[in-house]
């Protein structure tokens, strides 16, 4: 009998202690799509070196992200653009206090087909074209054909910032939007191969999509300004105008496991990752 | 002990025989609960024939009228492959293979059927979306007329086993009183049988049609979903569903945008409910 209950009893021993488990050794991490990998290398590297934790990445978009980390079902969001005013109030409602950590820099790299013949813009120009306002490529120097703009979801922190700075630059009381007959497509990846495949295609990410089966365009801040590549050092030294910081979100300033993740996340080995990720560190 | 064995197990089956229209009535006071928010801000009409899209703007522009005409766009355009495709493959099937052939067919159009969509977006969008670009020397390949291809192959199994047996549910003593009369086989099909079966086979394309505008994992992949208003099939279009689908995930709970969606699915919910209630109206006709 004694035998029975002791049985019982270290079976339930057994599955609580697995399901608690999670609770303590892992953490869940989601958000924008631009830094899904970053954070999966991260994660991989960071559970080579603490083989008992567990960190899961999921991507979905930035808004996807912030809104698990408000639910509470991440705990760390991912997000390529700052938090909305908006999902703030909503956070502390169900008392959430979304903390901001500066991990990265990207670079949005604008993307033709290699066969396009236009290799530089003006951040004028690429506003016109994401607008709808320049429709043929002869406009911008390039060969007779309609342009086909390709835009992410609005789901994607990179839409929204690619509004923002390329399409208003930074005024918040413009009105302009991604032209009506835009596609939006839902993934970077998507893009990538759209514009792999078709020549009058234009579109955005961040630069570490970028590939041998895509140009990216060198982008002037005005006419009179220089043309600049979107590589690592241009965006290091501020030349590229297209440039955004990139987020890790945690409820309330970090602690146990979530500190120690973002420890390593900002680590010099950390940043290191970031660079081999093709993003920009944030600390030299 | 055997009465009230009998009448447990009686109201057991009543009980799971409710659920599902409590299930139906349930969801929707959901969606009108949500959804209806969202006429706070923005007038009925404005929502409905709003020729912009721009949810996550400030102020937002909730026009749905784009989703609408592109939902029905793509819609029609599969309804216009699948139906004669699909009557004929029925007829086929049920007045002239020969068992055999029968036999193999039918288990080819079920197999279409469990294809999951999102494998057939997926096939789609590698092969159909760059040989439509080709064929038709488009800009892209992302159009109304990829997605209604690929949703044409979703409703066809629908309206292939439906109106198969519509067919076969017409009684034997019509197709022999046609032959002793000295019709053709064809005649008999054409003339006796169709006719005969048209309330089923209407019944059969609606149903088709209902499973058409509701998909949404393929046409968001393959119709290239920019909100303009369709000028034509060769032009990309979005779609009701791939909206929600789309957005659904960032939009903050509460907000208009959110509303708005719950409002779309209303006018989904519309638009299939109808579909589904003519579909009824042509088989009970039948019966």
């Amino acid at each position: 009998m004694l035998k029975r209950w002791l049985f019982i009893w270290m079976v339930f021993v057994f599955t609580t202690s697995v399901f608690a488990a999670p609770g303590k050794n892992s953490i869940q991490i989601k958000g924008s799509d631009t830094m899904v990998n970053l954070a999966q290398a991260w994660a991989e590297k960071y559970m080579e070196s603490n083989p008992s934790e567990l960190v899961a990445v999921t991507g979905g978009g930035s808004g996807t992200g912030l809104s698990s980390l408000i639910s509470a079902s991440c705990d760390i969001a991912m997000s390529s653009r700052n938090i909305k005013n908006k999902e703030i109030a909503l956070a502390k409602q169900k008392g959430i206090n979304p903390y901001e950590i500066k991990v990265a820099l990207d670079g949005l790299a604008v993307v033709v087909n290699p066969k396009n013949p236009v290799a530089k813009l003006t951040v004028d120009q690429l506003a016109q074209i994401f607008s709808g306002k320049i429709t043929n490529w002869e406009e911008v120097g390039g060969e007779n054909g309609r342009i086909v703009i390709l835009s992410r979801e609005v789901n994607s922190g990179t839409h929204v910032y690619f509004k923002e700075h390329v399409l208003r630059k930074g005024d918040p009381n413009s009105k302009e939007e991604f032209a009506a007959g835009a596609l939006l497509l839902s993934s970077s990846q998507a893009i990538a191969d759209e514009v792999a495949g078709n020549s009058s295609a234009i579109g955005y990410y961040g630069m570490g999509y970028i590939s041998a089966k895509q140009k990216a365009i060198a982008v002037a801040k005005d006419e009179k300004s220089e043309y600049v590549a979107p590589t690592i050092e241009n965006v290091l030294n501020g030349k590229y105008p297209i440039s955004r910081p990139l987020f890790l979100y945690t409820n309330g300033s970090p602690d146990n496991l979530v500190k120690r993740f973002i420890d390593y996340a900002l680590s010099a080995q950390g940043q290191d990752i970031v660079l081999k990720t093709d993003f920009v560190p944030v600390k030299k | 002990m055997r009465k009230i064995k009998e009448f447990i197990i009686e109201k057991l089956i009543l009980l799971s025989g409710l659920a599902s229209v409590l299930f139906v009535v349930l969801i929707f006071l959901f969606l009108l609960k949500e959804g209806l928010a969202v006429f706070k801000s923005v007038a009925p009409l404005k929502f409905l024939l709003g020729q912009s899209w721009y949810p996550i703007s400030e102020p937002p522009q909730l026009g749905i009228m784009p989703l609408i005409l592109g939902s029905l766009l793509v819609t029609l355009g599969a309804a216009i492959i699948s139906i004669p495709i699909g009557v004929a493959c029925a007829v086929y099937i049920a007045e002239v293979a020969p068992p055999k052939t029968k036999e193999i067919l039918k288990a080819g159009v079920e197999l279409l059927a469990a294809i999951p969509s999102v494998v057939l977006g997926f096939i789609g969008m590698i092969t159909l979306v760059p040989w439509v670009k080709n064929t038709f020397h488009l800009p892209t390949g992302l159009t109304a007329l990829s997605g209604s291809i690929i949703l044409a192959f979703m409703a066809m199994p629908t309206i292939v086993s439906i109106a198969e047996d519509a067919l076969y549910a017409v009684p034997k003593s019509y197709k022999e009183g046609a032959f002793a009369l000295g019709a053709t086989h064809w005649q008999t099909i054409y003339r006796i049988m169709l006719p005969a079966a048209s309330s089923g086979i209407l019944a059969a394309v609606m149903l088709g049609i209902g499973r058409v505008i509701g998909e949404t994992m393929a046409v968001m992949m393959i119709t290239g979903n920019a909100a303009v208003m369709p000028q034509s099939f060769l032009a990309p279009i979005r779609t009701l569903t791939a909206t929600i689908a789309a957005e659904m995930g960032e939009a903050v709970v509460g907000s208009e945008h959110y509303f708005a969606l719950f409002a779309v699915g209303i006018v989904l919910f519309i638009i299939s409910f109808a579909v589904n209630v003519t579909a009824d109206l042509f088989l009970h006709k039948r019966q």
